[in-house]
């Protein structure tokens, strides 16, 4: 008989005398979860499926919300009224029906292509511009670049460039609601790309060990600006990474709004019953440009982004499966596009009318009370801006 | 005495009784005052005065935590959280996998939620695998959030040179985190600055860096009775005067301030007064403590182990010529360590770091006594 049992820290393991290579691939790659067809028909009835009108038609008019708000909000940067933008085009399905599946207490630990998460949860489209604007309402008081949203009200943490960071921080995160004992997770968004970063590693591997009720949530949209994921990382995307952290995995199908919604609705109860991390791998494409600053025609084809972006389109597929159960129809789109599309332009407009952020805003937040030097120093630049006003401009509010 | 008096009161009444018991309470109190005495000579190592900071800010705050290698089971790499596992617990004393971006990471995002984390890095060598989150994710965050998510993290652990450690085991980082805004930074010398500083940190709603020395863990000093109090604290951004001189103002931290006490001795005794300044905090720099004290000398010497470009010293004779110039009778001089990543060899790691005699030698040019300038092997 071959395999026998040895001790080793770590347990006991069976061995063999037959040597062995586990393959670096696996015959088949690991499948998929979807609930609809790309036609939108419900492939099996699932019961974990079930959404009913009410969240129904709240995901889609939100999906199409998130679109237009995109697309408007792109437009003003390339018309040089906002600085940068970044849109979430082609993932709409992945930030609605994911948000919609969790609860507001849970909190959210984005990257920066989850804009639709904090839509989700009453975020309003003026909020979203006065970011962007940085003028005097923005809660970020004019500190970051726009899509650099955060508000604690919302649970959704603000987001910060480096990419991968929020991974240990969600699990520190996560490790605090378990100190509390709070019936809440935290969901963590990353990229394909974010998967490289060093703290992807340290954030699994811990949430693993600490048995934090963290969902990391993948949205493996193939690109990371112009690096395709054949050259981030040779594994069979990251679903298979997660058993290798002693972690519940599942891949779903990103464009799919109702095997999104019933993935992290599962994941999310088994995080908090069993106090474990869940990683969801959601494939998808990202039909965007990385963002204003990025062609990527430069290196894709346009035949491949227009594929994604009509035949693939996933508030269209989900849209014909609102429409069979009858709870939408076109006059009620074409009511609600044109609604959204003036309130945003509204929007863009109050937000660049409004003043921009006073100077005693520079100095504060450093520090939770402000030090003496930086007293000072607001002191002298406002002297400054006393004994020479023709170098500061006008509209600039002191 | 008392047994006199008591024979007294046996053979006297109840006038010698009352008077038997005012006595013994005075006895008494005079034995207070006399263990008062023996309170404030007692003597604690720098290792024991954080310990027992931990031990208090986590009993008093169940916020707090801390978080590190070898905190837990092995009582820490040294043994600075000696008990604590055993008294709290491994949610409040957690052990991490080998991964200081990790568990740095961990940190913040506790912090962010509000928890208060103490995370100890076996050196701050190790804490460049963090860095990103030290100043990425804690010292920026108050403010590019604008105010909503605060960082009341500390960091801790041994900074500088130890002995015979090599050069990825001895650099000096108060200069690196100086320099960041949103950041706070302490460097503690004595038992007492350790355990006031410590305390401060952790009740602190910032980001603090909190930079030891492996060579002060087991350094025993005087420690007062009010120090011991367990709701003791030392402001932040404030230096000492531990030494008052008069001919020339000398500064320094950690360990070094030990070195220039040293020195002060030896000046002393060839008509030098050196008022000797530890520093407690690099970042905010007690900046009008400086000044006023070379105002009153007139001559500076800033020491410091860490290596000369862009050093602490670099940042404090600015501050002086900014502020103070006229005042100064001489240039000011520096002593720092060398310019090279740390030998390990014994001679040349001596030769790599200030000694008593550079500090001497240094406070001798700015008074203008003649004196070899070069170190001698």
């Amino acid at each position: 008989m071959d395999l026998q049992v040895l001790d080793f820290p770590g347990g006991k393991v069976a061995f063999t005398s037959k040597m062995q290579f586990i393959s670096e691939t696996s015959e088949k790659r690991v499948p998929c979860y979807r609930v609809l067809d790309d036609y939108g028909q419900q492939i099996e009835y699932d019961c974990s499926a079930q959404v009913n009108e009410e969240l129904a038609v709240k995901m889609y008019t939100d999906m199409v919300t998130l679109q237009i708000m995109d697309a408007i909000f792109y437009e003003a940067q390339r018309q040089g009224r906002i600085s940068f933008y970044l849109t979430s085009m082609g993932e709409e399905a992945i930030n609605i029906a994911s948000a919609a599946a969790l609860t507001n207490d849970d909190i959210v630990l984005p990257q920066y292509r989850e804009q639709g998460v904090l839509l989700w949860r009453g975020f309003t489209v003026q909020e979203f511009a006065n970011q962007c604007f940085g003028n005097k309402v923005d809660y970020g008081k004019g500190r970051q670049m726009p899509i650099h949203y955060g508000s604690n009200k919302h649970n959704y943490f603000t987001v910060s460039s480096p990419i991968g960071t929020q991974l240990p921080q969600a699990v520190g995160a996560a490790y605090s609601l378990k100190m509390d004992k709070k019936s809440a997770c935290v969901a963590a968004y990353f990229g394909d790309g974010g998967t490289s970063e060093g703290d992807f590693h340290a954030g699994l591997n811990f949430a693993a060990v600490m048995e934090a009720p963290v969902i990391f949530f993948c949205r493996n949209n193939g690109w990371a600006i112009s690096t395709h994921t054949r050259e981030q990382f040779r594994s069979d995307g990251i679903v298979v990474r997660g058993q290798a952290y002693g972690i519940r995995s599942i891949r779903v199908d990103g464009n799919d709004a109702l095997a999104v919604y019933s993935a992290v609705r599962e994941a999310r109860e088994m995080a908090i019953k069993d106090q474990r991390p869940i990683l969801i791998e959601a494939l998808t494409y990202r039909v965007g440009h990385h963002s204003t600053s990025d062609d990527s025609t430069k290196y894709r084809s346009m035949d491949e982004i227009e594929y994604w972006k009509m035949s693939r389109n996933p508030v269209n597929r989900f849209r014909k499966w609102v429409e069979r159960n009858m709870w939408w129809d076109d006059k009620r789109e074409v009511e609600l596009r044109n609604d959204i599309r003036n309130q945003v332009l509204r929007a863009i407009q109050t937000a660049e009318k409004c003043e921009k952020p006073p100077l005693s805003d520079l100095f504060r937040d450093v520090y939770d009370t402000l030090p003496s030097n930086l007293h000072e120093q607001e002191s002298q630049l406002r002297e400054t801006i006393k004994s020479y006003p023709k170098d500061y401009p006008l509209d600039v509010p002191v | 005495m008392l047994s006199i008096l008591r024979r007294r009161a046996a053979a006297g009444g109840s006038d010698a009784v009352l008077l038997s018991e005012r006595l013994r309470k005075s006895c008494a109190a005079a034995m207070m005052r006399f263990q008062g005495y023996t309170t404030a000579a007692k003597e604690m190592t720098v290792r024991e005065a954080l310990n027992s900071v931990l031990d208090e800010e986590m009993s008093a705050d169940p916020r707090v935590f801390l978080m590190g290698e070898e905190v837990g089971e092995y009582q820490g790499a040294y043994k600075v959280s000696k008990g604590l596992l055993q008294k709290f617990g491994p949610e409040r004393v957690v052990d991490t996998p080998i991964t200081e971006a990790g568990f740095t990471g961990i940190g913040v995002g506790a912090a962010y939620y509000g928890l208060r984390p103490v995370v100890e890095f076996m050196t701050f060598n190790f804490a460049m695998q963090a860095i990103d989150h030290i100043i990425n994710s804690a010292a920026k965050t108050n403010y590019m959030s604008a105010g909503n998510i605060s960082v009341p993290i500390v960091f801790r652990g041994p900074n500088g040179a130890a002995a015979g450690v090599g050069a990825q085991h001895s650099h000096c980082y108060a200069a690196w985190y100086g320099s960041c805004p949103g950041l706070k930074v302490l460097v503690p010398y004595s038992s007492e600055d350790a355990r006031g500083l410590l305390k401060a940190a952790i009740r602190d709603p910032d980001p603090v860096v909190f930079l030891e020395n492996e060579l002060m863990y087991g350094e025993r000093f005087p420690v007062s009775a009010e120090a011991l109090d367990s709701s003791f604290c030392l402001p932040i951004g404030k230096a000492k005067i531990e030494r008052e001189g008069k001919d020339v103002t000398i500064t320094a931290f950690s360990k070094m301030v030990g070195l220039s006490l040293e020195a002060a001795e030896i000046l002393a005794k060839e008509g030098i007064s050196a008022e000797v300044i530890n520093l407690r905090s690099i970042r905010p720099l007690d900046r009008s403590t400086i000044n006023a004290s070379v105002r009153k000398t007139n001559r500076l010497v800033t020491v410091e182990e860490g290596f000369p470009q862009h050093g602490v010293g670099a940042e404090i004779g600015m501050s002086i010529v900014e502020d103070s110039f006229g005042y100064l009778d001489a240039p000011i001089e520096r002593i720092t360590g060398a310019d090279v990543p740390m030998p390990y060899a014994a001679n040349l790691e001596r030769m790599a770091l200030p000694q008593i005699e550079d500090i001497v030698r240094a406070a001798k040019r700015v008074c203008y006594r003649s004196v070899p300038m070069a170190a001698t092997a």
